[in-house]
C-alpha cells in the first residue's frame, strides 16, 4: 500500500499544520524538497537512528554543551540535534532576508532616534513611557554618535511560519542573541555524518559567519584606527553560553577575554598580555549592559571593566552591541514595530507581526482577560520561554494563576493569538513524527546589513509542545537555504 | 592571534606546577610508607607534616599522626590545600580556563583523573594498598605530561607550562632529599645493615633515580652519593642543574617570541640558581644540606615572583 521509496514517511501526518518538508496540509509536497525526500526515503528509520546516535556522541565528545539553570541545580547538557534538516526554498528565503534587513534597519534608526531627538516619541507613534520606563533604557547614551548609526551589530529575529505558510516575526533580539554557534556546528555535523544527504544539493554555506562578523566589527571601530584590535568579552567559563563564546572567538580569530583581562589605562581600554598592555579598539561583548562597568552601572559587578563606559562615550572604543539596545527588543515595543518600520522607512513591513495585545492598554487588557483560553500570554521582561502560558493548552489552574499575575501587573504582559507553528519531520525513537519549529536568522550590521543564510531552527521535542527554547527541552535542526 | 593573555599564561604555568606537585607528593608518601614498614613506625610520618608546615592544622583535625590519617590528609582531604586531591582539582580548574587553547585530550584526561581521585575513600587508603595507590596517582600525572608534551602547540603557552614544570620539580626534589636525608642519617646500630641499604634504595626508587644512580655508582651507596646524585647530577631528570637548564631554555624560548622581544627578563634569582646548581655534594654537606636546600627554595620563590611580575602582569591587580 505504501510506495517503496517513501517508507520512512509512510505514516507521517503533519496534523493540519504547515510542514517544512511536505508543505501545506492539503497540497502536494513542494518541489524544493523533492531531492531530500527521495534521499531520506531510501533510508530505513533504524539506519537513520543509528547514524543519528553517532552525531550525539560527537556532540558530547566535542563538548558542545550548554547549561540549564533551574531552581535546584545547573546541569551541562548536550543540545539535542535532530538529523532531519529543515529546508527553506530560495524564494522563501528572499522574503525572510529582506524582511529581516528591513526590521534591523528600522530598529537601528529607532534606537538612534531614541538616544538623540526622540522624534518618534514626540510624534506620538510610540508611547514615551514604553521607552523611557524600560529598565534597559540608558540615559547616558543620549547624544553619543556611533559609526553608521549602527547600534545592533548582531541581531536575532525569531520567526515562525503560520498555517498559511507565511513567516511572521515572533520576537526581536537586539542585545546578546545567542545560538549561532549551533547553526555552524549543526551544518558541520550533518556534512560529516550524512554526506550522502548533503552532497550536490546546493545548500548556501554558513561557515563564513565568523569572518563576516569580524568584518562588521572592524567597520564600526573608532574612526582613524588602521588595524583595529577586536576582542570577545565573555562572563567566563560558568556562563551557560560559554561554548558559543569560545566558538565565536575562534571563528573570528580574536582573543576571548573576561573583564579582568581588560583595564582602562591612558584613556583607552587595554588588554593584559604577557608582552604588556595592548590597546583594544572593538569589544564584542556577551555581557549585559548592567554588568559592563561597575563605575557606571551595577557597582557590584565583577564581570566588567572599571571605566569602560567613559572610554566608550568618548569614542575611543567600540562596543557591539551598543549599550542601551534593550529599548528595542522589549516585547511590548514589538507590537509597534510595523508602525516603526513605516515611520522610518516609509514601507510596509515585509514580515508581519503576530497579532499582539498589550495589557498595558485598557483594550488590550480587556481583550486578553476575556480570551485567556485562546491566547498565549507572555511576560514582557523574561526570555527563554519562562512565564509563558499557552491558553489552549493550559489547565484551568494555570490560566487562573496567569490571570492573577496579569491583574497584579498588567504593564508586564502581552498576549498573542496562538500561531499554528509549522512542523518539521523529526526522528522520534524509531519513527518520523511532526514537531513544531521556529527559525532564528542572524543579521550582522556594520556599514550594511548581512543575513546569515539559514539560521537556527529550534524544534520542540515534546509531542505537541510549542515551546522550542533550549532551556526548556528544545532541540535544533540543520537549516538549509537552497541556492 | 599571537599575543597571549597574561591570565592564560598563568593558567598554563599552574597546571604544570599542580600536577608536578601532586606527583611528587605521591612519591613522598610512597617512600615514607616504605620506611614505615620497618620498625620505625609512626614517627616516620612527621617529616611529611613538617615539610608542609602542616603540624598544627593536621593535629587540630586528625589528632593522631599515623599512616591512615596522614594518607587521608594528603591524598583525599579536599580542605587541605596541600593534598593531592586539591592539587589535581586546581590543575583541572586552570585547564578549564584555557580549554580552548589546549588539546581536547589534555582536558579530558585531567577531568577523568580528578574525578577518579575525588571518588577515593578511606577504604582505598589501607596501608597495604598505599604503595599501589601512589603508583596509580603517579601514573595519572605522568599520563598528563605525556599527553601535554605530545599535543600542546609549541608557542608561549608551552613555554610557561615548561617553566611551571621545572620550577615545581626543582623545589620538590629538594624537599624529597631534605626530609629523607636526616631520617636516613644512620644510627650506629643501622650502618651497613639490610635496613640501611634498603632505605637508600627506597629513596632512589621514589625519585626514579635508581637505574641512573647504579650507572654512576655501580658499587657504593652512602648518604652523600645518593643525595648528591639526586640533587646535583646534571643527567638525572629531576636534579637541580637539569631543572635550571630547562628553565633557562624556556626563558630563551619565550623571549624569542616576536611579541616578547622587547621585554627584559634576567632575574638575579635565576643566576643564583645556576650557581647553586654547580656545587658538588661535599660543598653542600659542609655548608649544611638543609641550609642549601633552603637557599634553592628561596631562589625558586623569587624566580616565580619575577615571572608573575613580568609576564602575568601581577602589578595590574583587579580593581
Amino acid at each position: 500500500m505504501v510506495a517503496k521509496n517513501s517508507e520512512l514517511f509512510s505514516d507521517y501526518d503533519s496534523g493540519g499544520y504547515y510542514c517544512e518538508m511536505f508543505g501545506a496540509p492539503a497540497g502536494r509536497p513542494p518541489a524544493h524538497t523533492d531531492k531530500i525526500r527521495k534521499r531520506l526515503g531510501r533510508l530505513k528509520a533504524a539506519t537513520l537512528k543509528r547514524r543519528a546516535s553517532a552525531t550525539d556522541r560527537e556532540l558530547f565528545n566535542l563538548g558542545i554543551t550548554f547549561t540549564v539553570y533551574s531552581e535546584k541545580d545547573a546541569i551541562d547538557r548536550v543540545l539535542p540535534f535532530d538529523v532531519i534538516p529543515r529546508i527553506i526554498s530560495a524564494a522563501d528565503w528572499k522574503i525572510v532576508e529582506s524582511g529581516c534587513i528591513q526590521r534591523v534597519t528600522a530598529i537601528n534608526k529607532f534606537i538612534q532616534d531614541v538616544y538623540h531627538k526622540q522624534k518618534i516619541l514626540k510624534d506620538g507613534i510610540v508611547p514615551t513611557e514604553l521607552v523611557t520606563g524600560n529598565p534597559n533604557y540608558r540615559r547616558e547614551m543620549h547624544g553619543i554618535d556611533l559609526p553608521f548609526g549602527t547600534y545592533v551589530t548582531v541581531a536575532g529575529i525569531d520567526l515562525v511560519r503560520d498555517t498559511d505558510g507565511r513567516f511572521k516575526v515572533l520576537e526581536d533580539n537586539a542585545r546578546t542573541p545567542s545560538g549561532v554557534s549551533y547553526v555552524v556546528e549543526n551544518r558541520h555535523l550533518m556534512q560529516r555524518a550524512f554526506p550522502d544527504l548533503t552532497e550536490k544539493i546546493g545548500i548556501r554555506q554558513v561557515s563564513n559567519y565568523g569572518m563576516k562578523l569580524r568584518e562588521a566589527l572592524a567597520e564600526i571601530a573608532p574612526p582613524g584606527v588602521k588595524k583595529p584590535r577586536i576582542v570577545l568579552l565573555s562572563p567566563g567559563v560558568f556562563n551557560s553560553a560559554y561554548f558559543e563564546h569560545v566558538f565565536l572567538a575562534r571563528e573570528m580569530g580574536v582573543p576571548l577575554v573576561e573583564g579582568r583581562d581588560l583595564i582602562v589605562d591612558g584613556g583607552y581600554v587595554q588588554m593584559k598580555t604577557t608582552g604588556g598592555l595592548l590597546q583594544v579598539d572593538v569589544i564584542y561583548r556577551r555581557i549585559d549592559d548592567k554588568f559592563l562597568d561597575p563605575v557606571q552601572f551595577n557597582p557590584e559587578s565583577m564581570l566588567g571593566v572599571r571605566g569602560l563606559f567613559e572610554v566608550y562615550a568618548t569614542g575611543r572604543v567600540a562596543l557591539a552591541n551598543a549599550i542601551g539596545t534593550g529599548v528595542a527588543d522589549d516585547k511590548a515595543l514589538y507590537a509597534y514595530m510595523p508602525r516603526i518600520i513605516r515611520y522610518y522607512l516609509s514601507e510596509d513591513a515585509i514580515l508581519d507581526n503576530v497579532e499582539t495585545h498589550l495589557c498595558r492598554e485598557p483594550e488590550g487588557l480587556a481583550y486578553t482577560l476575556a480570551n485567556m483560553n485562546e491566547l498565549v500570554v507572555k511576560p514582557v521582561g523574561e526570555s527563554g520561554g519562562y512565564g509563558v502560558v499557552v491558553g489552549p493548552r493550559a489547565t484551568k489552574a494555570e490560566i487562573a494563576e496567569a490571570r492573577a499575575r496579569i491583574e497584579a501587573n498588567p504593564a508586564n504582559y502581552i498576549s498573542q493569538t496562538m500561531v499554528g507553528l509549522s512542523v518539521s519531520p523529526t526522528l522520534v525513537g524509531n519513527r518520523i513524527e511532526p514537531r513544531h519549529v521556529d527559525l532564528r536568522p542572524y543579521i550582522i550590521t556594520g556599514r550594511k546589513s548581512w543575513v546569515l543564510p539559514g539560521g537556527l531552527t529550534r524544534v520542540a521535542l515534546r509531542k505537541g509542545s510549542l515551546v522550542v527554547n533550549s532551556s526548556q527541552g528544545g532541540g535544533t535542526k540543520d537549516t538549509w537555504v537552497l541556492e | 592571534m599571537s599575543s597571549l593573555l597574561a591570565r592564560f599564561a598563568e593558567n598554563s604555568f599552574w597546571i604544570a606546577r599542580y600536577v608536578e606537585r601532586a606527583e611528587n607528593l605521591a612519591r613522598i608518601i610512597d617512600v615514607t610508607e616504605t620506611f614505615a614498614r620497618d620498625e620505625h613506625g609512626e614517627s616516620d610520618w612527621t617529616p611529611v607534616l613538617r615539610l608542609h608546615h602542616d603540624e598544627e592544622s593536621f593535629t587540630a583535625r586528625y589528632g593522631k599522626v599515623d599512616a591512615a590519617n596522614v594518607a587521608r590528609y594528603y591524598i583525599i582531604d579536599e580542605q587541605n590545600p596541600n593534598s593531592i586531591r586539591y592539587s589535581i582539582r586546581a590543575a583541572r580548574e586552570n585547564a578549564r580556563s584555557i580549554r580552548h587553547l589546549i588539546s581536547l585530550e589534555t582536558w579530558t584526561q585531567l577531568n577523568v583523573f580528578y574525578n577518579w581521585i575525588a571518588g577515593l575513600t578511606r577504604r582505598n587508603l589501607k596501608l597495604g594498598d598505599l604503595s599501589r595507590l601512589c603508583a596509580e596517582i603517579k601514573e595519572g600525572c605522568q599520563l598528563h605530561y605525556g599527553i601535554a608534551a605530545g599535543t600542546l602547540y609549541r608557542d608561549q603557552l608551552w613555554s610557561f607550562y615548561r617553566l611551571g614544570t621545572f620550577i615545581e620539580l626543582c623545589d620538590q626534589t629538594t624537599r624529597l632529599v631534605d626530609i629523607k636525608y636526616h631520617a636516613l642519617l644512620p644510627r650506629a646500630t643501622d650502618v651497613g645493615t639490610a635496613i640501611d641499604v634498603a632505605q637508600w634504595n627506597a629513596l632512589l626508587r621514589s625519585a626514579s633515580a635508581y637505574h641512573g644512580y647504579r650507572r654512576v655508582y655501580p658499587q657504593e651507596m652512602t648518604p652523600a652519593t645518593v643525595a648528591g646524585f639526586i640533587l646535583l647530577d646534571p643527567r638525572f631528570a629531576r636534579s637541580i642543574p637539569h631543572c635550571v637548564r630547562e628553565i633557562r631554555n624556556s626563558v630563551t624560548g619565550l623571549l624569542g617570541n616576536a611579541e616578547l622581544k622587547h621585554l627584559s627578563f634576567a632575574p638575579k634569582a635565576l643566576d643564583e640558581l645556576g650557581e647553586l646548581a654547580g656545587w658538588d655534594v661535599d660543598k653542600v654537606i659542609d655548608y649544611g644540606l638543609h641550609e642549601y636546600v633552603d637557599r634553592v627554595q628561596l631562589r625558586l620563590i623569587e624566580l616565580g615572583e619575577a615571572i608573575a611580575d613580568t609576564f602575568f602582569l601581577a602589578r595590574y591587580s583587579a580593581a
